[in-house]
């Protein structure tokens, strides 16, 4: 089987913190992966490990059989151009156009005439069926017409791996189940491969192959949608059916109640 | 007592290893601004872009200024020279005190704080809105397509406000001593041409102007680049711009004043 | 922004720069005059130059003809060597004069040329022979009170 990520006894960290520990990952070419757990946990950092923009302390971490660690600026940008990213708000260039937008890696890194650079960029904005908005500035699109608009320029030049970062946030249910199955009908048309940070388990849960859970830095459970949906394990129970209280205690760790509000609050 | 004045040493330090380390991070992030230089070369488009936004639109503040700023050298000069009866040499005040001085320095300053301010605030916007990591992901350097013509198009812009700006002040100050204060117009320009030299009034304005365009549009660019990138962050970045470049445009004006003056003498 | 128009505006730009360029050059600056090689080097010596400095104007009947290129002391005859660059469309007999002099009471000082009557003019690194050199206010003052002393000296004589 071949992995088009691949990421083995990865250590990673800020200044003294670490913020991923041991992650051992691999997501197989032509799958859909999520990656999934509370905001704050180190998936973005993951995602930004595997589009080389952070580099790993210690482990590996390999794109399409590539070593990242070992490369360096050239190489990393030659390995990106295979890559595509979906950022959390699309993070349009808000002086460019929409059509600007799309064609932008178009004009950046190839030498196609203009006429051909239109029709595949209305393609690609057809893709995502937002054609008619060509010439609109990102300013004036909505959030869910916004992310696709980013996700058809991240798909411009057909990469092999497509990384999405939280896209599911804070768009209306209709614009959440479109942005949902665009993933995966884009993933399959393309043959690519996609890695999916989110914390909707249940839009995700919809389209994605497997399912990684991290938790303070650490995978702690993995599986396919059947299994994560049938899993027993606590943390994954409470996550999955969103309840308040469990493993991952409701309250802050901080002083008791009682020594906070002394003896009667305490008592009560 | 003891611990006061260790603290108050301790400060002044801080502050001393701060600036010089702030100063030392341009001056690199400099070297990598001209090492990815290449592509606003090659498609200079880019870097037009940005002359019209960092020059064309500070335009109008550069000319008025400019105007205003040669009518008071006039005024002041008038009031000053007519004691002494030689109220002609006006002109010479006028031009020498513009193209040495005032052309570079005020040009630069404005330019700092109209369109440095604006260059941070887009690029550290950019970076806020994760468009400079979205870019790198496109596998394009956001120092080839962002910051580089940004750069490019301060440093040509700088000059060319400058040059307005004096001739503008020139025209200011002929304004009002000639005009209305009824200077002899043939002795205001004469004057001023016994006294103006090309080489040394004129080019080396250029020069000041030109070493102020690469400070002014290094540290906006710098600036915006390491904003944090938050609402506050990319607020007290355009902040820093202009003050940083208030601080440097002074400091190197002192420092090349003093060269070119040693170069006459 | 449209392409063009940007590129029109930016083009303006650097027309509106390169104008106010050439009219501080010509107009202001006067370039034709220093410009470079239009001009040959004469030497003179003087026992005092005052405040001359280099670029000095040099001028002859009050019109600007030259600057003053160098001024360094001469540790052969223990006085001031100056050289100075005149515009090569002014000729000057070789017996001309140089003197230093002030433009008006507290104005720069600056060389000024006497004509001579020779036929041969002078060439790039010619000497001046005949010198003036600067008024020293304190000689002058000094001057002042001896003679007025003598004089004063004499009417007493002449009164007793």
């Amino acid at each position: 089987m071949i992995h088009q990520v691949e990421i083995r006894d990865l250590n990673f960290g800020y200044g003294d913190q670490l913020v991923l520990k041991g992650i051992n990952l691999t997501v197989p070419k032509g799958s859909l992966v999520a990656i999934m757990g509370l905001s704050g946990c180190g998936k973005t950092t993951l995602l930004r490990l595997m589009g080389g923009q952070l580099l790993a302390r210690q482990g590996s971490v390999r794109v399409a059989g590539q070593e990242l660690n070992h490369m360096n600026e050239a190489q990393l940008y030659a390995m990106r151009r295979q890559v595509g990213m979906l950022f959390q708000f699309g993070a349009l260039f808000t002086d460019l156009s929409v059509f600007d937008n799309v064609a932008f890696q178009m004009r950046e890194h190839t030498r196609l005439p203009e006429s051909m650079i239109r029709d595949l960029t209305l393609m690609k904005l057809n893709a995502v069926g937002l054609r008619g908005v060509q010439s609109l500035m990102p300013a004036e699109l909505s959030g869910g017409m916004a992310r696709r608009v980013a996700m058809a320029r991240a798909t411009a030049l057909d990469p092999a791996l497509i990384l999405y970062d939280e896209p599911f946030t804070g768009l209306d249910p209709i614009s959440l189940g479109a942005i949902g199955r665009l993933i995966r009908q884009l993933n399959d048309a393309l043959g690519a491969t996609s890695v999916l940070v989110t914390h909707d388990v249940q839009e995700s849960m919809k389209i994605v192959d497997y399912i990684y859970f991290v938790s303070d830095g650490v995978i702690v459970a993995q599986g396919t949608p059947e299994e994560i949906h049938a899993s027993t394990l606590p943390f994954v129970h409470q996550f999955v059916w969103g309840e308040a209280d469990g493993p991952l205690p409701f309250h802050y760790p901080g002083p008791t109640l009682k020594m906070d509000f002394g003896d009667e609050w305490g008592q009560a | 007592m003891k611990g006061t004045w260790g603290h108050g040493l301790r400060t002044v330090g801080d502050t001393t290893l701060r600036i010089v380390e702030r100063i030392g991070a341009v001056v690199l992030f400099l070297g990598q601004i001209l090492r990815h230089s290449g592509t606003s070369f090659r498609r200079f488009g880019l870097v037009i872009r940005e002359i019209y936004f960092a020059g064309v639109q500070s335009l109008i503040i550069i000319l008025v200024s400019g105007l205003f700023v040669g009518m008071v050298l006039g005024l002041q000069g008038f009031e000053t020279l007519q004691s002494y009866g030689s109220s002609e040499s006006v002109g010479v005040l006028v031009a020498l005190s513009l193209m040495r001085e005032l052309g570079p320095v005020v040009s630069a300053l404005l330019f700092a704080s109209r369109a440095g301010s604006a260059i941070t605030a887009e690029i550290g916007l950019m970076k806020a809105t994760e468009q400079l990591s979205a870019m790198e992901m496109m596998a394009v350097n956001p120092l080839a397509r962002v910051v580089s013509p940004r750069f490019w198009g301060g440093v040509f812009s700088l000059p060319v406000l400058a040059t307005l700006f004096v001739a503008m002040g020139i025209m200011g100050g002929f304004l009002v001593t000639v005009i209305m204060l009824k200077v002899d117009s043939g002795a205001f320009w004469s004057q001023m041409q016994a006294a103006v030299d090309f080489h040394h009034d004129i080019v080396n304005g250029m020069i000041k102007s030109i070493v102020f365009g690469v400070a002014v549009s290094a540290i906006a660019t710098f600036e915006g680049y390491e904003a944090p990138p938050t609402a506050e962050g990319v607020s007290g970045a355009t902040t820093r711009t202009v003050v940083s470049s208030s601080l440097a445009i002074l400091a190197l004006d002192l420092l090349l004043t003093a060269f070119m003056m040693k170069g006459w003498n | 922004m449209n392409r063009a128009t940007l590129n029109l505006w930016v083009g303006f730009f650097v027309l509106l720069g390169f104008v106010a360029f050439l009219m501080l050059a010509f107009k202001v600056g006067n370039l034709n005059l220093d410009g470079s090689g239009g001009t040959y080097e004469v030497v003179a010596h003087f026992d005092n130059i005052g405040q001359l400095k280099e670029r000095a104007p040099v001028r002859s009947a009050g019109v600007l003809v030259g600057r003053v290129h160098s001024v360094r002391f001469d540790t052969l005859h223990y006085n001031a060597e100056v050289r100075m660059a005149i515009d090569t469309q002014y000729h000057f007999p070789v017996d001309s004069s140089a003197s230093v002099l002030t433009s008006g009471i507290l104005g720069e000082q600056y060389v000024g040329l006497d004509a001579g009557g020779d036929d041969k003019m002078l060439k790039n690194g010619d000497e001046l022979k005949l010198t003036q050199g600067a008024m020293v206010l304190e000689r002058l003052i000094g001057q002042f009170l001896f003679n007025k002393a003598q004089d004063g000296g004499a009417d007493k004589t002449s009164n007793r």
